[in-house]
């Protein structure tokens, strides 16, 4: 059971002997990104509104209850598609210290991934039309595990480009086989 | 056809052998480019023949009906020898424009007939080479080669197949690829001796190849040598094996097939309606629960043979054995023999399944965790890829896997799994119940609606469903544990189907954290450690957050272990009480601290 070299002087880096949990990540994502997500949503409701207003005006007998379902988008809707973004915001968090990559995302599925440096293999930016009219960017770490991408959406292009760039270049000063 | 055997074109090998300075040509003909096997022409004319004589007859004797016999046998006849002709001749063609060859970095592949491609894959990347021989290759000493390659290509192929070469042939190139230099190999930690080999061509290649040559072509296909006595052989087949094959889910469906089949091929013969009424007056004959018993029991038995049927057919012959070039390499098979190979330098470790009807009986399967390839798309290629041994006791499972990473003992067998909290069995009954409250309540809403007697239904359901979930549900909860042993993280979860993985922990490569609402409440939380193998990652399930994360952090230090902290107040109900006063938490710490009821 000894002799591995690694449980017994390393062991785990909090000495707090009590209960711990994982904590937040430090960094919060762009504040902007609270607008792509709302202007997404946003344009989500429109089409709905469209699909179900557009009918409800032309076809006589079934409108009623086609104008039923638009209220009820509109009164669900509205108010979670201006509340998510809010809480995603609050929620999705990063951080990437120089050893790993740490991302915490989820609402009433939470999940926290990490991912050391010695493992990452890609870091992909992508930016789509929305967050490019924001000024976003997606960042992408992937590993040698199919299950273990990180993603941390909506960061400022800038920082981003910064981001990526240490990532790659850390990733490369490290050693490892990252399989 | 016997006649084709002596004049293989591969003796052209042996003629202008090229100034290799290894002492082993590896290639014919110009710059070392080799043929597939020139009979493959005959095989595809047989197979052709075959086909043409099982599609004739019926079609021959509808023609007959309308045509007269005489042009029923001449159209026939004329179809057939025009498909033989053709398909013959595309093979040809297929056989004139397909060549490869072994470079000491490279394995090209040139083929195609209109459309010409060559692939190249580096040797280097190369990570099986695996040997398939159905009946009718076998009867010509000829087998189908698949070469997997890390190597991710534009069509996402990432196989090439030589189809066919001689079984010799295919051994000397299994030997040829798969070794590799010493040097290559010390990180995985194989006994084979360092130094002192150049890249390919060994004597000790030559010696490996040629004794697998003799092996194989003297037809007993090295399967069936009283060789359990070699180092090299970690198992082999036992026919007392074979009682594991009925428990599984097979012999059900195998058994509704059988009456499946029953009714087709007299539905061919044109007989339906007289097999059926002949079956059910001979059942209306009986009492009605004797003649369920019966069709039941029927069924059954249909289903056991079917079974055991392929079962052998699947594992005949099984032989696992360690090579010296640092391979794991399986073969079986009754009619089609199959050899497939796995680089141990790939393993990150190993999963015990061990299905309900298997577990009752005390037998588990073994199956590999190993990167690459998992990628492919075939899914039950990848289940033949990695499964090293069939279902067999559960101490020869535990031998098989110690004996497969190089362990004394299996980490499977000498970890102490901990349990999980109590909270973690209330979700799993939770889960059962409401699978069975769906149908349940469909049930009674229909019978309180529609049609009475649904509600006998769904108290019929209820009485038993309930009972079986429940079970199920206790089963699962008894099933969660995890542990470290040595290097190994050990995860078990599941009810019908109990999977036990030892996992590498340097093989883990990231962690990830999952809490559900009700989790949180409950002080649950799933992790999952990521993985390049298998199925990229192995999970342990409603462990309480501060043990569980304690685990993960022990497991493979500094993950999460940056990121953790304290937690003010006391965790919620589930979570653990740790002595106080403790040095550091260290992983003996986190096996040994009872857990809280």
């Amino acid at each position: 059971m000894t002799g591995n070299g690694t449980d017994d002087a390393s062991g785990i880096t909090d000495p707090a002997p009590g209960p711990v949990r994982l904590r937040a990540p430090r960094h919060r994502l762009d504040r902007r990104a609270r607008r792509l997500w709302w202007t997404r949503s946003g344009l989500v409701l429109i089409a709905a509104v469209v699909a179900l207003g557009v009918p409800a005006v032309l076809s006589g007998p079934a409108g009623p209850w086609l104008l039923l379902g638009l209220g009820v988008v509109a009164v669900c809707g509205v108010p979670v598609a201006v509340a998510l973004p809010l809480w995603w915001y609050h929620v999705h968090r990063w951080e990437i210290t120089d050893d790993a990559v740490y991302t915490r995302t989820g609402l009433l599925w939470q999940e926290w991934r990490v991912a050391p440096m010695s493992r990452i293999q890609t870091v992909d930016t992508e930016r789509g039309p929305l967050e490019r009219v924001f000024g976003l960017v997606t960042v992408t770490v992937t590993t040698a595990s199919a299950k273990g991408p990180l993603t941390i959406p909506g960061l400022d292009h800038r920082l981003a480009a910064d981001v990526a760039e240490r990532l790659t270049r850390t990733t490369q000063a490290t050693p490892g086989d990252a399989t | 056809m016997s006649g084709a055997g002596p004049d293989r074109p591969h003796d052209a090998r042996d003629g202008d052998a090229a100034p290799a300075p290894s002492g082993q040509d590896d290639g014919s003909g110009r710059d070392g480019w080799r043929r597939l096997d020139r009979r493959t022409i005959v095989v595809t004319a047989l197979r052709l023949a075959g086909l043409a004589v099982v599609a004739g007859i019926p079609a021959g004797a509808g023609l007959a009906g309308t045509v007269g016999s005489g042009w029923a046998v001449a159209a026939v006849v004329g179809g057939a020898a025009l498909l033989i002709a053709a398909g013959t001749g595309a093979e040809y063609v297929r056989w004139r424009r397909t060549r490869y060859r072994v470079l000491p970095e490279r394995f090209e592949l040139r083929r195609g007939i209109l459309v010409r491609t060559r692939r190249s894959l580096n040797r280097d990347r190369i990570r099986s080479v695996d040997i398939t021989a159905p009946p009718l290759l076998r009867l010509f000493s000829l087998t189908q080669v698949r070469i997997g390659t890390a190597e991710r290509t534009g069509s996402g192929e990432s196989a090439l197949a030589l189809l066919p070469i001689t079984r010799a042939d295919a051994e000397e190139l299994r030997t040829t690829l798969l070794h590799r230099p010493a040097g290559d190999r010390a990180a995985a930690g194989t006994g084979a001796p360092a130094g002192t080999e150049p890249p390919q061509g060994t004597p000790r290649t030559d010696g490996t190849a040629g004794a697998d040559r003799v092996d194989s072509t003297d037809g007993t296909d090295g399967g069936a040598v009283p060789g359990a006595a070699d180092p090299g052989v970690l198992a082999t087949f036992r026919p007392s094996w074979v009682r594991f094959a009925p428990v599984s889910v097979l012999t059900p469906a195998l058994g509704a097939a059988a009456f499946g089949a029953v009714l087709q091929v007299a539905e061919w013969l044109g007989l339906q309606d007289g097999v059926v009424s002949w079956a059910l007056d001979r059942l209306r004959a009986l009492p009605l629960p004797t003649a369920v018993l019966f069709v039941v029991l029927t069924g059954l038995a249909a289903g056991v043979v079917g079974s055991i049927a392929v079962f052998v057919e699947w594992w005949w012959r099984f032989r696992l054995e360690r090579e010296p070039t640092g391979t794991l390499r399986v073969r079986r098979g009754l009619l089609t023999t199959r050899s497939v190979s796995l680089e141990e330098r790939r393993l990150r470790g190993v999963e015990l399944l061990e299905p309900l009807g298997n577990r009752m009986l005390g037998a588990a399967r073994v199956d590999a965790v190993a990167t690459g390839l998992s990628e492919q798309p075939a899914k039950n290629e990848r289940t033949e890829h990695k499964t090293l041994l069939p279902p067999a006791p559960r101490w020869d499972a535990d031998r098989v896997a110690a004996a497969v990473l190089r362990e004394p003992v299996s980490p499977t067998e000498s970890v102490g799994l901990r349990r999980h909290p109590r909270a973690a069995r209330g979700r799993r009954i939770r889960w059962a119940l409401s699978v069975v409250a769906v149908p349940v309540s469909a049930a009674v809403v229909l019978g309180l609606t529609v049609w009475t007697p649904a509600l006998v239904v769904a108290a019929l359901l209820a009485a038993v469903g309930v009972p079986v979930a429940v079970a199920l549900a206790f089963e699962a909860y008894a099933n969660l544990g995890h542990g470290l042993t040595g290097g190994y993280l050990v995860a078990r979860n599941g009810s019908v189907l109990r999977r036990t993985v030892a996992l590498q922990r340097r093989g883990v490569i990231g962690w990830t954290a999952r809490q559900s609402f009700f989790q949180r409440r409950r002080g649950l939380i799933t992790l999952t450690a990521t993985t390049a193998a298998g199925s990229q990652g192995y999970s342990v399930y409603d462990v309480g957050t501060n043990e569980g994360l304690r685990f993960a952090e022990a497991a493979v230090p500094d993950l999460f272990g940056p990121f953790l902290e304290p937690v003010g107040g006391t965790e919620p109900p589930g979570g653990t009480p740790r002595t106080a006063g403790a040095p550091p938490a260290t992983r003996k710490d986190v096996e040994r601290h009872t857990d809280g009821d």
